[in-house]
């Protein structure tokens, strides 16, 4: 007895199933989040910041790494205003060494998301691998892995990421330090985040490797490497795609609170963390910009990550409905 | 003046895509003492009829028109506040899961006393004495001891008295009862709804019952009122609806209530609402390879199967405990022969149909197939014998992975096998779906764009997709409403008649076992106490266990000979 005027077929047409891009847009997800204000304007701001990070070199106003361009006299330009010796004008300002900071932000978020992005798909690699494993072969695996995963719970992931660095570091001969160092902070992130992946995919697994469609898949002698990696893993994703965006924006910290901390992202290829790092010194010196615009920055995409995680979540769980 | 009455209830829920009306005009009434039946299918709008009249139905769902009044004033239209001092007092509610409808983490006398003061002036010790006498009233032996116990202390049947305990704390005058009995087992069925009976007969409380089983209804209710997508088809006394219903959906849905009490052929059909699904098992027996052995001769021979599970965990073995799930089994299944294993719950079945198909490695014992060994332990069977046997799952909501297309579903045992490749493959899997009664686009779908009948359809697609000799059915259609159970076991007729398919039919209702089985096995804790032929098992039963399962199967006497005549 429903009435679906919005999908009847025009009189006559033969029925036809509707395109992919279709069903996505017609999908229950897809109308929650068009009826979402929150989801709409934090995905939007998402959006322009990533952008503003993959176009940086063409959009910058000024190329701050390049030290023929730089030039001493424009330092501490209070923003918008015209540098009286250069005549040279930066709309957020610019900092100690003449350099504009709408243009080290823009590279500085690249770096942020890069880093942000690599450590979480890392983490989400290792962490949905070993959950599977632990949860469908059972047994002392599984016992081994969880118990791994039980004690890096016991430190605070900043410290892991942190122990993970300084070693990676002092096991790099130091020509090559600057160079991996992006690499090796990816892999502390990484390494310190895999664990709720784990946890939330073998609770999973466990439900689902109980289902008939798994025991169907048994009987006709799948192996278990094709049973968990067509069966049981499309079932498993929807969780790890909530807590993916939510680590996304805590990678995005780790990562700013590493480079704050001086162990991060080096000087020559500043992150946000590490502009944050060089604004700090300039605080108390009426400098306020060199501060304030990297860390609003920083704050705007982690919170708007954080909210698009939030939401996904609750679309995504019948039970809140 | 009727105790309840309903009159032109209309119950919408607005939803994205349009307004879903689950109740439409509907009428009823309710006289003290009077067991009120509601049946219908899966999404008849029974339940939601139960909800409008203890005021829960959800928003955005509301009633959109129609009153439901009680001793004359209209109850419908009461706002929140009104309904508390009515829901629990005057109505009250048993629900279908004994175990969600009781809090865990209170003993059954605290919870029975909060409610009684909630609904009654009573002191905690005057509460607690009726609590007591409430626990006596509903059969539960030793009732000061067993009322300081949680709800986990008791099984199944006794927390559904304990559930029914506390719909009466309140000395209500019409209860509804939801499904009251479906997630309980044949034995305790009975009971239930014989205290059911009781209570309506001795209190003169109105009962509204909903159900989908036609045999809780011929044995329970005074009245009945048929329900089909929302709207009354036909109301009357039971005896005159079941035995000579006069909508045709009535009969339809009567007709296809497997009989208890004689053996047809097949079962029979009757269309309403939608065409009949054409299967054409018949055609895929062109190019089905036939048994080589003849009929009748033993094909799978179980030698002692024994499975323990471990129900303590200890590093030492002396602390560890067991429980025997399936004990020592043995018997034979015939080329060509349908055998049926019953049993109650936890009766091991399940367990047993596990281990012959290679899912659960057996503790001892083993499967010989055509005469050789397959050896069902730790090592896992051969491949040969998976290509040969299948099986079909009780929960067509779980046995097919939503995130598989269809056509992939029903191609995996093919394509794993190597049998089919390429064109060859997609070809075979269209030619199934069609075999099954599934439309030609079929295969382009996900499952959840199925119903629970058209989903099981798929699985037995899959299941033949190897073209195999010997079927696993554990429990084919206990999930489905009763038309759609007999279009499947139709399918599975066919595919005996005409396949010479062997099949091991497991299941819990004996009407079911009766109309499908050649050769039935009962089992009990573990153990088969008796085989026998099915006509014979059911004419002169040798084992006790099996004359108590036959006493307790639902009576239809007054059932129409509609079903013979069209059979």
């Amino acid at each position: 007895m429903t009435d679906r005027p919005e999908t009847d077929p025009a009189a006559g047409a033969p029925p036809r199933p509707p395109g992919r891009l279709y069903r996505a847009w017609d999908s229950d997800l897809a109308y929650a989040f068009r009826h979402s204000p929150v989801a709409l304007v934090s995905a939007f701001v998402t959006l322009v910041l990533v952008l503003g990070a993959v176009l940086a070199p063409w959009i910058a106003p000024y190329d701050p790494f390049n030290p023929a361009t730089l030039n001493l006299m424009n330092g501490f330009t209070p923003p918008g205003q015209t540098n009286a010796i250069t005549g040279d004008t930066f709309l957020l300002g610019s900092d100690d060494q003449g350099r504009d900071v709408l243009s080290t932000i823009l590279f500085g978020l690249r770096i942020s998301l890069f880093v942000g992005v690599a450590a979480v798909l890392f983490a989400l690699s290792l962490g949905v691998s070993l959950g599977l494993i632990a949860a469908y072969v059972g047994g002392w695996t599984e016992t081994i892995i969880m118990r791994i995963a039980d004690v890096q719970l016991t430190f605070p992931a900043i410290l892991v990421a942190m122990l993970i660095f300084g070693v990676a570091k002092g096991i790099t001969p130091v020509e090559y330090r600057d160079q991996v160092a992006i690499w090796t902070l990816i892999l502390a992130i990484g390494l310190s985040d895999w664990v709720q992946f784990a946890r939330v995919v073998r609770g999973a697994t466990l439900v689902e490797k109980n289902k008939e469609y798994v025991q169907a898949a048994r009987l006709i002698g799948r192996s278990p490497v094709a049973i968990m990696v067509r069966h049981i893993l499309p079932n498993v994703l929807s969780p790890v795609l909530v807590i993916a965006t939510i680590s996304l924006a805590l990678a995005i910290i780790a990562e700013a609170t590493l480079s704050f901390l001086g162990v991060g992202a080096p000087p020559t290829e500043p992150s946000l963390g590490t502009l944050i790092r060089i604004g700090q010194g300039f605080l108390f010196s009426g400098e306020w910009w060199i501060l304030f615009f990297p860390a609003c920055t920083l704050l705007a995409l982690a919170l708007s990550v954080n909210l698009l995680g939030d939401w996904l979540r609750d679309a995504l769980n019948p039970r809140l409905r | 003046m009727a105790l309840l009455g309903i009159e032109g209830l209309t119950v919408e829920f607005p939803t994205r895509r349009g307004t879903f009306v689950a109740v439409k005009d509907a009428d009823l009434t309710v006289e003290p003492g009077q067991i009120h039946g509601l049946v219908g299918e899966s999404g008849a709008g029974k339940s939601t009829i139960g909800a409008a009249i203890m005021g829960l139905i959800d928003p955005p769902g509301r009633i959109a028109g129609g009153t439901i009044r009680f001793r004359g004033d209209a109850i419908s239209g009461l706002d929140a506040k009104g309904m508390r001092a009515l829901r629990g007092r005057k109505i009250s509610m048993i629900f279908q899961d004994p175990l969600t409808s009781l809090n865990p983490l209170y003993t059954v006398r605290q919870q029975l006393v909060e409610t009684i003061r909630l609904h009654l002036d009573l002191s905690e010790t005057e509460a607690s004495a009726r609590a007591v006498e409430l626990i006596e009233r509903v059969g539960i032996a030793d009732p000061e001891t067993r009322a300081d116990q949680y709800p986990h202390q008791f099984s199944g049947g006794m927390r559904q008295r304990v559930v029914i305990a506390l719909a009466l704390c309140s000395d209500p005058d019409v209860i509804v009862a939801d499904e009251p009995t479906t997630a309980l087992d044949v034995s305790i069925q009975a009971q239930i709804l014989d205290l059911i009976k009781e209570l309506a007969r001795e209190r003169q409380v109105g009962v509204i019952l909903i159900t989908h089983d036609m045999g809780v209804i011929a044995d329970t209710t005074d009245v009945v009122t048929v329900m089909y997508r929302g709207e009354v088809v036909e109301s009357g006394p039971t005896r005159e609806v079941l035995g000579n219903p006069q909508h045709p959906y009535s009969q339809s849905l009567i007709a296809a209530v497997p009989r208890p009490d004689v053996k047809l052929g097949r079962f029979p059909l009757i269309g309403y609402g939608g065409r009949v699904t054409e299967f054409r098992i018949a055609d895929l027996a062109r190019d089905w390879p036939m048994p080589e052995t003849p009929r009748g001769t033993p094909l799978v021979e179980v030698d002692g199967l024994t499975k323990q599970f471990q129900t303590r965990r200890a590093i030492r073995a002396s602390r560890r405990r067991y429980l025997t799930a399936v004990d020592a089994a043995r018997f034979e299944i015939r080329q060509g022969e349908v055998f049926g294993l019953v049993g109650e719950s936890g009766s091991g079945k399940s367990t047993l149909a596990r281990m012959i198909a290679g899912l659960f490695p057996s503790d001892e014992g083993d499967v010989r197939y055509a005469g050789r060994s397959i050896n069902t332990g730790r090592r896992g069977v051969p491949d040969w014998y998976r290509r040969d046997i299948q099986m079909i799952f009780q929960d067509p909501f779980s046995s097919l992975n939503p995130r598989m297309r269809v056509d992939a579903i029903v191609a995996e045992p093919a394509r794993h096998h190597g049998l089919f490749t390429g064109s060859a493959l997609r070809q075979r899997v269209a030619e199934l779906l069609d075999r099954v009664g599934l439309g030609a686009d079929a295969g382009l779908k996900y499952p959840h764009e199925f119903s629970g009948g058209q989903r099981q359809r798929i699985s037995i697609a899959r299941a033949l997709a190897t073209q195999p000799k010997f079927l696993i059915c554990d429990e084919p259609t206990s999930a489905l409403d009763v038309s759609i159970q007999a279009q499947i076991l139709n399918i599975l007729k066919d595919l005996q008649d005409h396949l010479n398919l062997t099949m091991l039919f497991i299941s819990h209702d004996l009407p079911v076992v009766r109309q499908m089985c050649d050769r039935v096995g009962v089992m009990k804790d573990g153990k088969l106490v008796e085989i026998a032929a099915t006509e014979d098992l059911f004419a002169a039963p040798g084992h006790d266990y099996t004359r108590h399962l036959m006493s307790l199967m639902p009576r239809l006497d007054g059932l129409s000979d509609t079903a013979l005549q069209r059979a």
